[in-house]
């Protein structure tokens, strides 16, 4: 029983009933063909969430994140277009490390922008990240003025795209992400340090460690996540633009917060979230292969978040009485 | 006089009502067209929907909570109140208490998780958000509504006078817009309830321990809310003479920038309804005034984000500048007694 309240315990349970029901009651689900589109739609989504994740676990968000991602993936695909048209082999390979690491660059850009206003001028997380949205969004589209970038070389299609083995390669990009991170934030210092400024700040500082500089780096973090984020997207997607995937903003922190990552800060997995993540994409595409409309995956994406939210709220108590 | 000044300085809206003075007075002298009565009845118009949301969500933040819900409101409210109102006629009285009340039936549902299943407010919005909005569009399609009754063409239009080519006068837009601030006003501080309200957001857990009703307040609140979102669904419908269903959610990151620049904590327990004005006049002014000195349409959002981060970076400035300055009077005092 002791073990029915732990939060991934029950999320697998239920990735469990739900992955019995939808074989079982669909025909289509149970194939390679839509094992690969969730595969393909996951890992975008994923490594978006895990940059939302370290945020909310020092207790803070990241508004700014979807901007980041979408200013990054325009200038990767503007020096893209730039530099690699006609060329091959070594200038083509430099060609496209040299818009990578543009992208890079606007990411820790923005990064340390929203590290410095919160860690060093205690702006608060949710002002400070809404600022920058405005403002990273508002670059955007005064260049592009709305505009669509797109045709890239199959290098970066390959990462949105291809597969590695039958499994495709953003699949092993977001679990590239996701490993380290959790190894990080479980064995290391930093990573403990993160748990302690989210569950007490105050009492963190005071026990002589610099959170300034931790929180500074959370953010940096964050955004360099948006950066691997938006070349999986651009490669899957094959373009570019200041307002694609502005829902996932929203559903980044439903994510989290289905996979037990406390919104306040504190605690929370990668595990969990990894849960939480195949979770609604179980959802979504048995709808999608229904033939639901994606705005009801929405809505029961909403009350799945609510229903989530009671019953982590309730072992809580049940656990502290 | 001096003790006055310093006491102002202090103040958020003082600073807010300079930095809006001055843009008001640069605008003045570069846009020609800026410092106009045809602009600022068009300054009102067009930004009267962000106004009146800004009217309820001050009310949720001073009690602790948050809400991002409302767009998804108003959008249901616009469709159903426009549908029925296409169907039966009426007319703006009715329309509006019809708007009002379902709205703050949709309001008094995020109350009810944030109380009783005491899950908190940004995630019960962010959930009310996508259904509201997932089982609008799943259900209409999509759909525009290109159909509005007679009355929204001739729209209300008092004390109308002529000034060139054009009539002005007051319009639906400026009676909603006024009517919500001075209905949020005069709840917070002529009435039992904002004071309550106020309490709460400062310290629930006092407030409850006084023998406040917190259910009872939280579905005031948010049931308020979702009442100003219904409003502002129908002045929003009344000027685009149409029902797009996808338009209205996602500005409202926007409507709480606006409360929060105007000095509303996310803490809850503080902020003010002059705060609020001033606030949302800032970014609107802003917004408005570089659009008529010919700045591209397209760049605006980055005006107002860097405007947004100067201004939040130069509030956190000051704040600590005036803790530090408390502590340093505070040393001083103590080596005075020590002396």
């Amino acid at each position: 029983m002791i073990l029915l309240r732990h939060t991934n315990t029950q999320l697998s349970i239920l990735l469990v009933i739900l992955f019995i029901a939808f074989s079982l009651g669909i025909d289509r689900f149970f194939s390679i063909e839509s094992a690969w589109s969730m595969a393909i739609q996951v890992s975008g989504l994923g490594i978006l969430s895990l940059a939302m994740m370290i945020t909310l676990l020092k207790g803070g968000i990241n508004l700014s994140l979807i901007a980041t991602t979408n200013l990054c993936s325009l200038t990767m695909a503007y020096m893209i277009n730039l530099l690699t048209p006609g060329a091959e082999g070594l200038a083509l390979i430099g060609g496209i490390l040299v818009a990578l690491a543009c992208g890079a660059f606007v990411a820790a850009f923005i990064g340390a922008l929203n590290g410095y206003i919160i860690a060093y001028l205690n702006v608060s997380p949710i002002l400070a990240t809404l600022g920058t949205m405005t403002l990273v969004k508002g670059i955007a589209v005064g260049l592009t003025a709305g505009n669509v970038l797109s045709g890239f070389p199959e290098a970066i299609t390959y990462i949105g795209n291809g597969a590695v083995l039958g499994i495709p390669f953003s699949l092993f990009v977001f679990v590239g992400c996701a490993i380290p991170l959790a190894i990080w934030l479980s064995r290391t210092p930093t990573g403990m340090f993160i748990y302690m400024i989210g569950s007490n700040e105050k009492a963190t500082r005071y026990s002589g460690i610099d959170t300034k500089w931790v929180i500074f780096k959370v953010y940096l973090l964050s955004s360099m996540l948006a950066w691997i984020g938006a070349i999986v997207l651009m490669g899957w997607l094959n373009s570019a633009r200041a307002d694609y995937s502005e829902s996932y903003l929203l559903i980044t922190i439903l994510a989290a917060v289905l996979g037990g990552i406390d919104p306040f800060g504190g605690s929370g997995k990668v595990a969990g979230l990894v849960l939480a993540l195949a979770i609604l994409q179980f959802i979504s595409s048995a709808f999608n292969l229904l033939g639901f409309s994606p705005f009801l995956t929405l809505a029961i994406w909403g009350v799945i978040l609510l229903a989530a939210a009671a019953l982590a709220i309730k072992t809580r108590s049940l656990q502290q009485n | 006089m001096h003790e006055m000044l310093k006491r102002l300085r202090s103040k958020n809206e003082f600073w807010l009502a300079i930095v809006l003075l001055g843009l008001v007075v640069f605008f003045s002298f570069t846009a020609p067209a800026f410092f106009t009565i045809g602009n600022l009845n068009d300054l009102l118009t067009q930004n009267a929907f962000t106004g009146i949301l800004c009217a309820g969500l001050i009310v949720v933040l001073i009690a602790g909570g948050i809400d991002i819900s409302f767009t998804a409101t108003a959008s249901v409210v616009q469709y159903a109140a426009v549908t029925l109102a296409n169907m039966y006629g009426m007319n703006w009285i009715i329309l509006l208490v019809i708007a009002g009340g379902l709205g703050a039936i949709m309001g008094t549902i995020n109350a009810f998780f944030v109380v009783k299943f005491r899950i908190h407010s940004i995630i019960v919005s962010i959930a009310t958000l996508n259904i509201f909005y997932g089982l609008l569009i799943f259900i209409t399609s999509g759909n525009y509504i290109t159909t509005v009754p007679d009355y929204f063409y001739d729209g209300i239009n008092w004390l109308e006078f002529q000034l060139g080519r054009r009539s002005y006068g007051i319009n639906l837009q400026m009676v909603l817009l006024f009517g919500s601030f001075i209905l949020t006003a005069f709840i917070l501080k002529a009435t039992n309830i904002g004071r309550q309200i106020y309490a709460m957001g400062g310290n629930p857990d006092a407030a409850r321990r006084l023998g406040f009703s917190i259910f009872r307040l939280n579905l005031f609140v948010y049931g308020y809310m979702g009442f100003i979102a219904g409003i502002a669904s129908i002045a929003h419908a009344q000027l685009q003479l149409n029902v797009t269903p996808t338009v209205l959610v996602g500005r409202e990151l926007t409507v709480l920038a606006a409360v929060v620049l105007g000095g509303a904590s996310l803490m809850g327990g503080v902020g003010t309804v002059l705060g609020t004005i001033l606030g949302v006049s800032f970014l609107c002014v802003l917004q408005n005034g570089l659009i008529i000195l010919g700045l591209p349409a397209r760049w605006e959002g980055a005006v107002t984000g860097l405007v947004i981060l100067i201004a939040v970076a130069a509030s956190a400035l000051e704040g600590s500048r005036q803790m530090n300055m408390r502590r340093a009077s505070r040393k001083g005092q103590e080596a005075g007694a020590a002396a």
